[in-house]
């Protein structure tokens, strides 16, 4: 019996999403599965963001808090950082502070550091809300606004606020993050719901909610799965856009990127243990087909960067 | 590809005799299509169908246990491309690789970190499976003394012998005779030879060629040497020819029924950066490898391996669960406290776990939300202010305890209102969010 590479190719294509003003960087655009190079084209490298914040990161665990220690309590220093010494491709704003439990920082707050961002650095920005579905709809459209012409991602859009934050998006000529809760029919009613009120589908960027690895990681991986067999197998056009892992927020809050070894020493070494926590849930949803990661340690954004050119 | 039913039925006696335990003949066929019955319960059957049956009834990767005795490892059996289709039947072995050319203080170390590899997460206790012996000095007796070391020192750890020389093989190999032990280093080259000295010792071939086109052929050819029982390396090293084999190979025996590679891959991961390595190590995991090779095992790095073989081979429809009941943890008293979380496996372990910590003594209540997380089970309904308190009250825990307070999670704070409305008497104490906040917390309330 002679062997015949059983090759598989498909109709549906993921689209490309290019990002930045005087830097640009494009993810996406593959008509395969994750890296399958093989048996179809993978024109983009996933993209790579590193993470900061509006306010100091005082709840990130030390090992990585320490990276940025010198930087970090200013957003415009921090940015700086991360595109000149770190070499990031791209840089995720979260502006946790508007968090009403946080500093319950105002719109006018989050516009003013978005600015002094976007002036500060030329690689390609994503600016993230604090997750509270009230305060996003009110800070998320004037930081679009003020980010007008600086083609960036805005995020995140969920089920209960799409409607205003996708509008100002599509007024200011933004990418959208797309955010559902690791459910592929929920992810794809979103996605029309965003089609249906004239946001152009191939500016939506997926997320289906990330995970940690050991703290979920398997529903996030089959949910993207399913979700680029969709595009891919089926030429589902809702399901095309490409995905976002939004990793270091899960990983840096679970006790296997805390807890000394002092207190468990059957886990190891802290410092590696932590960095390749990260690194290894980016490299995993990758594989299962995140184009789009906001990670927050240089070592393991590193590691993952090296693992793609391997893969490419 | 597989038979259907009725395909099954045409090669069967047709005599509706019963004897197989169902009423007809084409009955037995639909059960044995869906594999739920095995041909040998008709005893009827002529030898040709057996033979046809036979071919098309095993399973699409061959079956193979790596090792011998309690620490034995299954490996092979998979049926589908992606774990939401259905669950990956048998998780990869980790084998940590030892050289005959590292000195004995390394060798010593490396078989120490193999046997106190075991760690325990959420309730299964995972480990380094196999240790790999490799001739990287090309002597015979240095390769010898190391097999030596590993079988007085690990004598029930799976081994695989690593050399292409058929004399170091069998100097080798004898230590681990019987004992399931996995022969890799056959090529096109040494087949002969080798294939015997490894049906002498009753060891799995581990096949090595070029490609995957060598590699069918050389798997046909072993076949024909009288073993079966193979574990296959195409000789991808770098990540894209290891997904791009492993992709090739799992497609071929599943979708295309393609038996010269419908065997469990090896993949060697072996990388000088171990953290790289780590990843390399879990493309294997994700993407069907059946044994990854290590150069180190290291515990941070087989903590986070193991997390992810166990993430990507947990059942995709069930969530692993624990028992609901009240757990006592430490040795508590009526007067200790008693905290109410969900049967999630994984929650379960982290907040029994985090008491333990804090030394304070604890009733747990554990109550069946299907296996989901707090804030999960809180969203889907299952975790409710009047189900949680039915729960207390038919647990029998009231007798137990001389106090009425309950602590509950901390992100389900909203309940406590509902708790204490339907659960008369009794005291809601909301708990930190997170479970890492336990020990300061039991230990304030202690003191
Ligand atoms: C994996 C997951 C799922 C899986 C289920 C996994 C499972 N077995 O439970 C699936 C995909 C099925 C799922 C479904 C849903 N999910 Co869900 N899911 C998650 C996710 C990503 C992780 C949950 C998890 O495993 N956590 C880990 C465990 C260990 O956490 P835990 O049980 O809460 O325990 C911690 C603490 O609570 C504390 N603790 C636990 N017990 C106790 C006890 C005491 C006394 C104390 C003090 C502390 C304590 O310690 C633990 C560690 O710190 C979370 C988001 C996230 N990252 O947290 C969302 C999340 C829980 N899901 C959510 C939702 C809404 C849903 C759905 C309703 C939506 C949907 N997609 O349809 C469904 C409902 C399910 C159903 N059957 O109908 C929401 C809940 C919203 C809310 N704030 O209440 C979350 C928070 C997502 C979000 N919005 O950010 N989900
Ligand atoms: S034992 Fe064989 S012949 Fe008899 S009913 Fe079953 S399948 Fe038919």
């Amino acid at each position: 019996m002679a062997f015949e590479a059983p090759k598989e190719s498909f109709s549906g294509v993921v689209y490309p999403v290019t990002i930045g003003k005087d830097v640009q960087e494009t993810f996406g655009g593959e008509n395969t599965l994750p890296f399958h190079k093989f048996e179809g084209e993978v024109p983009n490298r996933p993209l790579i963001a590193l993470e900061i914040q509006d306010v100091a990161p005082e709840d990130w665990p030390e090992t990585v808090r320490r990276v940025y220690a010198d930087v970090s309590d200013d957003p415009v220093k921090w940015a700086q950082y991360c595109q000149d010494e770190l070499k990031a491709r791209a840089i995720a704003l979260r502006l946790i502070g508007t968090h009403p439990d946080n500093k319950d920082l105002s719109a006018d707050d989050a516009v003013k550091v978005v600015k002094d961002v976007l002036g500060a650095v030329k690689v390609p920005l994503i600016i993230l809300g604090s997750n509270h579905v009230e305060k996003d709809s009110e800070v998320l459209p004037k930081v679009a606004e003020a980010a007008k012409g600086y083609n960036c991602i805005i995020g995140k859009a969920q089920e209960a606020n799409y409607k205003t934050i996708a509008a100002a998006a599509m007024a200011n000529e933004h990418k959208l993050i797309a955010m559902s809760e690791l459910d592929i029919n929920l992810s794809k009613q979103l996605n029309i719901l965003l089609t249906q009120m004239g946001f152009d589908k191939e500016k939506i960027i997926t997320d289906p909610m990330c995970s940690a690895l050991g703290y979920g990681l398997e529903y996030t991986y089959s949910v993207m799965e399913r979700i680029r067999l969709a595009a891919l197998a089926q030429n589902d056009e809702v399901m095309q856009p490409p995905m976002l892992g939004d990793v270091g927020m899960y990983v840096w809050k679970i006790k296997e990127t805390q807890a000394g070894e002092d207190i468990l020493p059957e886990w190891g070494s802290l410092e590696e243990r932590a960095i390749l926590w990260e690194a290894m849930t980016a490299s995993s949803l990758m594989l299962s087909g995140a184009e789009l990661i906001i990670m927050r340690h240089p070592r393991a954004v590193e590691l993952v960067e090296k693992f793609v050119d391997e893969l490419m | 590809m597989a038979l259907s039913g009725v395909e099954i039925f045409k090669l069967l006696p047709k005599t509706n005799c019963k004897k197989c335990g169902f009423p007809t003949c084409l009955a037995f066929a639909m059960k044995l299509a869906q594999r739920q019955t095995t041909l040998d319960k008709c005893p009827d059957v002529s030898e040709e169908a057996k033979k046809i049956l036979g071919e098309a009834s095993a399973p699409p990767i061959r079956p193979i246990t790596f090792g011998s005795g309690d620490k034995a490892v299954k490996m092979g059996e998979e049926t589908v491309l992606f774990r939401h289709e259905k669950k990956f039947v048998n998780p990869n072995a980790f084998v940590l690789e030892i050289k005959d050319t590292e000195d004995d203080s390394a060798i010593e170390a490396k078989i120490d970190d193999v046997l106190t590899s075991e760690i325990n997460r959420v309730g299964q206790l995972l480990r380094v499976d196999g240790i790999c012996i490799t001739n990287e000095s090309g002597d015979v007796a240095k390769f010898q003394a190391l097999a030596e070391k590993v079988a007085s020192k690990a004598p029930e750890v799976p081994v695989i012998v690593a050399t292409e020389n058929p004399d170091a093989a069998e100097a080798a190999l004898k230590h681990f005779s019987g004992k399931g032990a996995i022969l890799y280093g056959v090529t096109e080259g040494n087949a002969d030879k080798m294939v015997e000295i490894a049906k002498a010792n009753k060891a799995t071939v581990g096949a090595k060629a070029d490609g995957l086109e060598a590699l069918s052929a050389l798997t046909e050819k072993i076949k024909s040497l009288g073993v079966e029982d193979i574990v296959i390396d195409s000789g991808a090293r770098k990540a894209s020819e290891i997904l791009e084999h492993n992709t090739y190979i799992r497609r071929a025996a599943i979708k295309k029924n393609f038996k010269p590679l419908g065997y469990p891959v090896i993949t060697f991961a072996q990388r000088d950066d171990s953290m790289f390595e780590a990843l390399v190590a879990g493309l294997g995991v994700c993407k069907y490898s059946s044994i990854v090779v290590l150069s180190s095992a290291e515990k941070w790095k087989n903590l986070a391996l193991f997390t992810l073989r166990q993430n990507i081979y947990t059942d995709p429809q069930v969530p692993m669960q624990v028992e609901q009941k009240i757990y006592k943890i430490g040795d508590p008293t009526p007067e200790s406290p008693l905290l109410i979380t969900t049967n999630f496996s994984l929650t379960y372990f982290i907040v029994s776990g985090e008491i333990e910590n804090s030394k304070v003594p604890a009733w747990l209540a554990v109550m069946d939300c299907e296996g989901l997380s707090v804030l999960t089970a809180w969203a889907a309904g299952k975790f409710t202010g009047s189900k949680i308190a039915n729960f207390i009250k038919e647990s029998g825990i009231e007798n137990e305890i001389k106090h009425r307070e309950l602590i509950i999670p901390g992100y389900v704070a909203i309940l406590s209102g509902a708790i204490e409305e339907k659960l008369e008497g009794w005291k809601v104490t909301v708990g930190p969010r997170e479970a890492n906040g336990l020990p300061a917390f039991l230990r304030s309330r202690a003191a």
